[in-house]
C-alpha cells in the first residue's frame, strides 16, 4: 500500500526539474565505466575461462581449437598429488605464515607509529612522519636488491653480529622453517599426515629464514602507509570524547583501549583488509629476488601463477591459481569483516559499566 | 520499480558490451591452423614482410655481434631484419604466441622447447636445413619433441673443471696431479681445502650435480627424455660420491660460501677448483680479471667421462609469416662464418663440426670444452622438467645432510608424472 502511495511523487521527480539525470549521470561515468571494463571486467572474464580451458598460450582463447576441460586445472593443483598440487601447497604454506607474521605486526606497528607522531607534544613532528613515511615510497625492487645485499653471508647484518661474536647464518639461503628450531625432522605422525602433499611437520615449521627477510621487508615498508591512514583518522577524532573520558576518570591506557581505539575501527578495517590483500599478493619481490629459492620456500601462489603460465606454459593452472588465491582473499576478508563487525556491548562489560555508573551516583 | 528495471537494462548492456570487445578481441587473434609438420620447403609461408629476431642476449656484445650478422643477411637477402633484444624472453615470447604475432626467428631454450612445441608455436624445421648433418647429434637430440627436429641448434656450452694455477702450486701439486678419476679428484680437492678456501665450490644443482651423474652412466632421464631414470643406481653412486666430498668438507656449494656461482666462489678464491661452462670465461675476465687459471676435462667415473651440455636454438614461429626467409637467415646464423664471429664476440662454441677445428686453432686453452661435445649429455627435455629439477635444485642444496636416495626417489615419482 504504502509503494502505491510514494510512486506518484517519485515518478514526479522524474517529470520534473530533475527529468534526465540518470542518463547524464551514466553518460558521466561512462568513460570509466568503459575503461574498467576493458582493462578489468574483460581480462577476468577472460582468465576465467582460461582457467576453464585447455589453453596452450598460442592464438587466442577463445579459436576454435580450445577446449572446455571444467574443473581439470583446480583438481591439478588442489587434489593432482604430483609437482602441481605440492608447489601449490608449498606456496601456500609460505604466503600462509607471511600473512600471519606481517599483517598484525604492521597493523600494530603503523598504529603505534601514528600515536606517537599525532603528539602534540612531539618536537620535529614533520620530520619524523616524513622519516616514518619514507620507505613506502621507495621502490619495492630497489628495497628488495638492499635487503639481500643486508642478509648476504658477508652482508652488513653479518659484519654485525660478527663483531659481537655471532656466527651469522646464511640467511638467504637458510631453506628450515625457524619454528622447527633446528630440528631436521619431526614425530612420524606429523610427517605422515599431509595436507596438499606438504606434511604437517613443514606446515607447522614457520616461515624459512630467507621468507623472514621479506617479512621484515614487508613491515618496513608498508608500516608508513598505514601510519598515515591511521594518522588521519586519529587527527579526525574530536577532542571532546577524549575530555569526557578524562573527566570521568580514564587514565591514557584506558583512553586509547577504550575510546580511541573503537572510534577507529573502520579505519583498522581498511588497514588490514588492505594489509590482507597485499599480502596474499606478494610477487614482485619474489620475482627480483630469491625467485622461489631456497628448496622452494619463497614461492608464493602469484609467483607459483607466474612461472606455470608463462614458464611452463600451463596457462590454465596458472589461471586457476590466481583464482583460487582470489577466493582465499574473499573469504580471509569476510571472517575478517565478522571478527570486527559492530557488536552490542556485551553483558559482562554492561555490568561492568552499570557498576561504575551506580557507584558514580552514588558519590 | 522502474529504477529497478533500468538497472537491469543498464546490466544487460554493460554485459553486451563485455561480450562485443571479447568478440572483437577474439577477431584480433589470428586463428591459423596448427602449424605441424613443415616436410617440404615448398610449405613454408612466403611473403615480403620484414623480420624480427628476438634473442635473450647477455650484453652488449651478444646484441652488436647478432645485429652485425642479422644486417649482412638482410643486404643480401633484401629482406628487412630487425633485431630486438628481450628483456624477459620466456614472458615476451609467450605473450607474442597468444597474440598471433610472434617474433619470427628468437632464442629458445632447451627447457621451454617441450611448451611452445606441444602448443604448436614452433615451426618444426630442422630436417629442411641444408646443413642439418653437420650439427652434433646431442645437441639435435636436444630439440628433438615427440620425433621430430624442431630447431638449430645456435651454439653450446659443456661443464668442465677450472684450477686456480696460484692455489694448485701452493699445494704441491704439478700438471701431473690434474685428476682423472673421482679418487685422484677426492685428493685433489683435499689437499687444496685450507682454512680460507675449499678445494671444490659448485654451485649446487642439477646443472653441475648432474655431470657427475653423467660419469656414473645416469642422468635424471634418458637421452631422449622419453623415460625417467633419476632413481638409477648410477645417480645414488654419484650423489653418494659427492655427499662423501661434502662431508669431509673438501667441497662446498657456492649458496654456502656466499657466492651466487661458482664462477663467484672460485674468483673471490673462495674455491680452488670449480666446475663451469664457456660462461665462466667471459664472467672472470671482466669481474675478476687478476685470477690465473687453467680449463681441464671432468675426471671420469666409473662409466667413464662425462659432463653435462648447454644449448639454445634458433626457433622459428609457426605463425611467422615468412618462413622461407627466417629459414635462410637461420641457415646463415649457423654457418661456420658466423658461429665463429659469435664465438669470439660472446664465448660459446659453435653447434656444427665443420668449424670445431678452427675454434679449437683460435682457443687453445679452452679445447677441453670442445671435447666434451664427444661424451656430453643433454639435460631433460619433457615438458615441466624445468620444475622438476628446480624441485630437486632445492633439495640438492642440502645434499650433505640428506638420503640421496630419497631425493632421487622424489624427482623419479615427479618425472614420471610427466610422462604420465
Amino acid at each position: 500500500m504504502t509503494t502505491t502511495t510514494e510512486r506518484p511523487l517519485r515518478d514526479g521527480g522524474h517529470r520534473g526539474l530533475r527529468r534526465g539525470e540518470a542518463a547524464s549521470g551514466w553518460l558521466f561515468t561512462a568513460p570509466m565505466l568503459v575503461l574498467l571494463g576493458l582493462f578489468l571486467v574483460v581480462p577476468v572474464l577472460m582468465a576465467l575461462w582460461v582457467s576453464l580451458s585447455d589453453w596452450g598460450g598460442r592464438g587466442s582463447p577463445f579459436s576454435g581449437g580450445v577446449g572446455f576441460v571444467g574443473l581439470k586445472n583446480y583438481a591439478a593443483v588442489l587434489l593432482g598429488g604430483g609437482l602441481a598440487e605440492q608447489d601449490f601447497g608449498m606456496s601456500l604454506k609460505n604466503n600462509a605464515w607471511y600473512v600471519v607474521l606481517v599483517v598484525p605486526i604492521q597493523t600494530a606497528l603503523s598504529l603505534f607509529l601514528a600515536v606517537l607522531v599525532n603528539r602534540q607534544i612531539l618536537r620535529g613532528r614533520g620530520f619524523f612522519r616524513t622519516a616514518f613515511y619514507f620507505p613506502s615510497v621507495t621502490s619495492s625492487v630497489a628495497i628488495t636488491v638492499l635487503f639481500l645485499f643486508l642478509f648476504s653471508t658477508t652482508g652488513a647484518i653479518n659484519a654485525v653480529l660478527g663483531a659481537i661474536g655471532i656466527n651469522g647464518p646464511n640467511w638467504v639461503n637458510d631453506p628450515h622453517g625457524i619454528f622447527h628450531f633446528g630440528a631436521s625432522s619431526g614425530p612420524a605422525w606429523l610427517e605422515s599426515a599431509t595436507v596438499l602433499d606438504i606434511p604437517l611437520w613443514d606446515w607447522i615449521g614457520g616461515p624459512s629464514v630467507a621468507m623472514c627477510i621479506y617479512i621484515v621487508m614487508a613491515i618496513f615498508t608498508t608500516s608508513g602507509t598505514f601510519m598515515l591512514l591511521f594518522l588521519a583518522a586519529l587527527q579526525n577524532l574530536g577532542g571532546d570524547v577524549q575530555e569526557a573520558a578524562m573527566v570521568d576518570g580514564a587514565n591514557g591506557w584506558q583512553r586509547f583501549w577504550r575510546v580511541t581505539l573503537p572510534q577507529l575501527r573502520p579505519t583498522l578495517f581498511t588497514v588490514l583488509t588492505l594489509g590482507l590483500i597485499g599480502c596474499w599478493q606478494i610477487f614482485d619481490q619474489i620475482y627480483t629476488g630469491t625467485r622461489g629459492q631456497p628448496a622452494k620456500t619463497t614461492i608464493t601462489p602469484a609467483y607459483l601463477s607466474y612461472t606455470s603460465s608463462f614458464q611452463d606454459q600451463d596457462w590454465g593452472q596458472g589461471a586457476a591459481i590466481a583464482f583460487i588465491l582470489f577466493v582465499i582473499i574473499v573469504i580471509f576478508t569476510l571472517f575478517q569483516r565478522w571478527v570486527l563487525r559492530d557488536r552490542r556491548v556485551s553483558r559482562r562489560r554492561m555490568r561492568m559499566y552499570e557498576a561504575a555508573a551506580t557507584r558514580g551516583s552514588a558519590r | 520499480m522502474q529504477r529497478r528495471i533500468s538497472r537491469w537494462l543498464m546490466a544487460g548492456a554493460l554485459a553486451a558490451s563485455g561480450t562485443l570487445a571479447l568478440s572483437a578481441c577474439g577477431s584480433g587473434f589470428q586463428n591459423t591452423p596448427s602449424g605441424g609438420g613443415a616436410t617440404a620447403t615448398s610449405d613454408l609461408t612466403s611473403s615480403d614482410s620484414a623480420l624480427t629476431v628476438l634473442i635473450g642476449s647477455s650484453g652488449d656484445a651478444e646484441t652488436h655481434a647478432v645485429q652485425a650478422a642479422v644486417d649482412d643477411w638482410s643486404q643480401d637477402s633484401g629482406t628487412d631484419a630487425k633485431v630486438v633484444a628481450a628483456s624477459d624472453l620466456n614472458q615476451q615470447l609467450s605473450q607474442g604466441f597468444a597474440s598471433g604475432k610472434p617474433a619470427d626467428v628468437f632464442y629458445l631454450s632447451t627447457d621451454a622447447l617441450a611448451g611452445y612445441a606441444s602448443n604448436g608455436s614452433l615451426l618444426p624445421y630442422g630436417d629442411l636445413l641444408a646443413n642439418k648433418d653437420d650439427f652434433y647429434p646431442s645437441l639435435v637430440r636436444s630439440f628433438t619433441y615427440d620425433g621430430q627436429f624442431y630447431c638449430a641448434p645456435k651454439d653450446f656450452s659443456t661443464l668442465q673443471l677450472e684450477i686456480n694455477t696460484a692455489m694448485w702450486k701452493d699445494a704441491g701439486l704439478t700438471d701431473a696431479d690434474v685428476p682423472t678419476t673421482w679418487d685422484e679428484l677426492s685428493a685433489v680437492a683435499k689437499k687444496l681445502t685450507t682454512k680460507d678456501h675449499v678445494g671444490l665450490g659448485i654451485s649446487g644443482e642439477y646443472a653441475r650435480v648432474g655431470a657427475f651423474m653423467v660419469q656414473a652412466g645416469g642422468n635424471l632421464m634418458n637421452d631422449d627424455s622419453s623415460e625417467a631414470t633419476a632413481d638409477s643406481d648410477a645417480n645414488v653412486e654419484a650423489l653418494t660420491y659427492l655427499q662423501s666430498l661434502l662431508k669431509d668438507g673438501s667441497l662446498r656449494f657456492a649458496a654456502d660460501l656466499g657466492a651466487g656461482w661458482g664462477g663467484e666462489a672460485f674468483g673471490t678464491g673462495k674455491a680452488a677448483m670449480t666446475i663451469e661452462g664457456n660462461w665462466i670465461t667471459g664472467g672472470l675476465k671482466s669481474d675478476y680479471p687478476d685470477i690465473d687459471y687453467s680449463i681441464h676435462e671432468l675426471p671420469a667415473g666409473p662409466a667413464g667421462k662425462g659432463t653435462l651440455q648447454f644449448t639454445n636454438c634458433w626457433g622459428i614461429a609457426a605463425d611467422s609469416p615468412n618462413q622461407a626467409a627466417a629459414l635462410d637467415l637461420v641457415e646463415k646464423l649457423t654457418s661456420a662464418d658466423d658461429q665463429l664471429a659469435f664465438s669470439t664476440a660472446f664465448g660459446p662454441m659453435p653447434s656444427i663440426q665443420s668449424a670445431a677445428d678452427q675454434w679449437s686453432s683460435a682457443n687453445p686453452d679452452l679445447v677441453p670444452f670442445l671435447a666434451g661435445a664427444d661424451y656430453a649429455k643433454g639435460v631433460p627435455t619433457a615438458k615441466g622438467s624445468a620444475d622438476v629439477v628446480a624441485d630437486f635444485n632445492g633439495k640438492v642444496g642440502s645434499l650433505a645432510t640428506e638420503d640421496p636416495k630419497a631425493i632421487l626417489a622424489a624427482t623419479q615419482k615427479n618425472l614420471e608424472a610427466l610422462l604420465g
